[in-house]
């Protein structure tokens, strides 16, 4: 979930909800771009009583740059994808508090509590979940789409008219996913499978971009291109004729999650923000804005239509998609040796 | 400069006699507290030990430098090579940036001079006019010069209508593009200079030079630009040195594909990577780059000044 335009996203600071000087409190939130309604915020604030200041960021990585050059201790909440938390757990980053502090814990969707990245949610809540794959303009190219060669190995009609996210972390779980290959793998020979692959493929594609993911596919700039789920359903709603893909080989799945910072200065009003936020009204209000997917129960009656009709939100039952995995860091330096070599 | 500035500025300060000292002292403590504190700060994390995901351990190592002038190899233990990849980025900014600039002079120069030679008010009616694209954000002129040049924008349907060319020319996502974007970004910066000086020169030189036959050439090119050159020469390196870490250019109408310098720092602070000491290692070695362009500038105004 990356819809933000890169220059001053990070820096974009809203200060929201002043109806009164007289608030009972505080809330301090760091969250992605584009990624909340302005009215939930407002009704918290009304409901609450309680001044809510937002600012945003464009990654994953950049939220972890900013809270680590001294940051952390100024905001209660963040929004971090799976791998970024338990990177954050690793760091220390975060709190941990009870089930029993958010009494609308009980409302998680039973396979979003024991989560590999947060097992048991001591430190987090489900924000939105969805996928990452890709998109293809059907008025380009008619065959099967559900392969990732769709990317690395694409049909003569694709060839240099693919935009593929500037993600190192998703590009490199699909990249793998392709060779049939475990993320993160030390193995010598599958690093290099992997180098070569996306040496190759390079040339077949036609730019890198995230936060224009969506804009290339509904322009034409792009025939087929790797995006988020919920980005490519907006796509399409912008008059794009183009079917998102579940491949055969896999595709990646990601989940966003509120995160109690460690040193919060207003831990209370950060829980009665999880708690807010776990309410199926009010996670549902966040799906019809980000057309992704809740990882609260109860949400259906409140969701738009929109959101229900949307292909891309509904992955065939028989396929699984894999979260990206953090890597450890030899293996890492690898990637990102792969990962210049490739932008070179 | 550095060194007079961390040596505490007395030595300076005491050639002002009087109130001037004093007057001065805001104007030491913006640049020892914007400029020099900031890049002294980078210098020493370039020397420090990476911590993995982003910051710095504090212990001195040179690894930032090896990494960027020794290919150890995918996994990092074959024999060192001389690294390429990027002395590739730099080359690159530098080839985009000169190409940028050359752009800027041919269009600004005869820009400068046209509204420099016009009467007081149309004057000011141009020099406005220069300016008023650039009151719109940056970031949305980038996004609007990719509207107009993309496949099927308003420049390729233009051209195929009336016939010119028979498919889209492909400038999206060239090199081209960015060097385009660079132009039009940095235009101004260009053109004001060059106009500051053209403004003071006096046109009896041109008709003197005319009258000792001197053809239109020789009067431009030894009367003329010795004397604007000042200009010029400013003008260059306020569009050069922008465009040398310029990265929205270079994302939006490039597609990204391959980095520029502002983009490769950028990764190390912002992506994955999260290698603070190469990212400042890498602005380091940038900025001497700027300082020998300057330091040239500095002899060339010299040089001017002693004739």
């Amino acid at each position: 979930m990356k819809l933000a335009l890169k220059l001053g996203a990070s820096a974009l600071a809203l200060t929201l909800a002043a109806t009164s000087a007289k608030a009972e409190g505080e809330l301090s939130l760091y969250h992605w771009f584009e990624y909340i309604p302005q009215e939930l915020l407002d009704k918290f604030s009304a409901e609450y009583d309680v001044t809510v200041t937002m600012d945003t960021f464009d990654s994953n990585e950049a939220m972890l740059a900013a809270l680590k050059a001294g940051k952390l201790g100024s905001y209660d909440v963040a929004v971090p994808g799976d791998y970024m938390v338990e990177i954050m757990i690793g760091e220390g980053m975060l709190d941990s508090f009870e089930p029993s502090e958010v009494s609308n814990f009980g409302n998680i969707a039973p396979q979003w509590v024991d989560v590999s990245f947060d097992p048991g949610r001591a430190h987090s809540i489900p924000y939105q979940w969805g996928s990452t794959s890709f998109s293809v303009n059907r008025d380009v190219y008619a065959g099967d789409i559900n392969t990732t060669s769709i990317l690395f190995d694409p049909p003569a009609e694709l060839k240099g008219k693919i935009n593929m996210l500037d993600s190192q972390g998703e590009v490199m779980a699909l990249a793998s996913l392709h060779l049939g290959i475990p993320q993160c793998t030390s193995d010598r020979d599958q690093l290099k499978a992997l180098n070569d692959l996306l040496q190759a493929a390079k040339a077949d594609w036609a730019s890198f971009g995230s936060d224009v993911a969506k804009d290339v596919l509904v322009s034409g700039d792009a025939a087929a291109g790797m995006i988020w789920n919920g980005f490519s359903a907006k796509a399409r709603e912008e008059g794009a004729n183009i079917e998102y893909a579940f491949p055969k080989e896999g595709f990646v799945v990601w989940m966003d999650n509120v995160v109690l910072l460690k040193d919060a200065p207003n831990r209370d009003n950060a829980l009665k923000f999880m708690n807010f936020l776990l309410e199926p009204e009010n996670a549902a209000a966040v799906t019809n804005y980000a057309q992704y997917t809740a990882g609260v129960t109860g949400v259906d009656g409140f969701l738009s239509e929109a959101v229900t009709g949307a292909p891309e939100l509904s992955p065939p039952a028989d396929q699984a998609g894999e979260f990206v995995m953090a890597c450890d860091q030899d293996v890492q330096e690898v990637y990102d040796t792969i990962w210049t070599n490739l932008k070179k | 400069m550095a060194a007079d500035i961390s040596s505490g500025g007395s030595s300076t300060i005491t050639t002002y006699q009087g109130q001037g000292a004093r007057m001065m002292l805001p104007a030491w403590v913006i640049i020892g507290f914007f400029l020099v504190l900031p890049v002294g700060m980078m210098l020493v994390y370039s020397f420090l030990t990476k911590e993995f995901r982003g910051g710095v351990i504090w212990d001195f190592s040179l690894a930032a430098y090896d990494q960027f002038f020794f290919d150890r190899g995918l996994f990092g233990d074959e024999p060192p090579k001389i690294e390429w990849t990027y002395i590739t980025i730099f080359w690159r900014s530098i080839w985009q940036a000169a190409v940028a600039t050359v752009l800027c002079l041919l269009i600004g120069f005869p820009t400068a001079w046209f509204i420099a030679t016009r009467a007081g008010p149309a004057r000011s009616i141009w020099l406005f006019a220069i300016t008023i694209p650039y009151w719109v954000n940056l970031l949305i002129r980038t996004i609007s010069m990719k509207f107009l040049i993309r496949d099927n924008g308003p420049l390729n349907e233009f051209l195929l209508a009336i016939g010119v060319i028979g498919e889209p020319i492909g400038l999206i996502n060239t090199n081209f593009a960015v060097q385009l974007g660079l132009f039009y970004s940095y235009l101004p910066f260009m053109v004001l200079p060059i106009y500051a000086s053209v403004e003071r020169y006096n046109m009896a030189y041109s008709e003197a030079a005319a009258d000792l036959y001197a053809s239109k050439w020789a009067a431009l090119r030894f009367v003329v630009l010795p004397i604007v050159k000042p200009g010029i020469i400013a003008g260059c390196i306020l569009v050069f040195v922008p465009s040398l870490g310029a990265f929205l250019a270079p994302d939006l109408l490039g597609g990204a594909k391959n980095f520029m310098i502002g983009s490769l720092i950028e990764e190390q602070f912002k992506g994955n990577a999260g290698n603070w000491p190469f990212g400042a290692a890498a602005s380091m070695i940038l900025l001497s780059m700027v300082l020998v362009v300057l330091a040239f500038y500095a002899r060339a105004q010299t040089k001017a000044g002693d004739r």
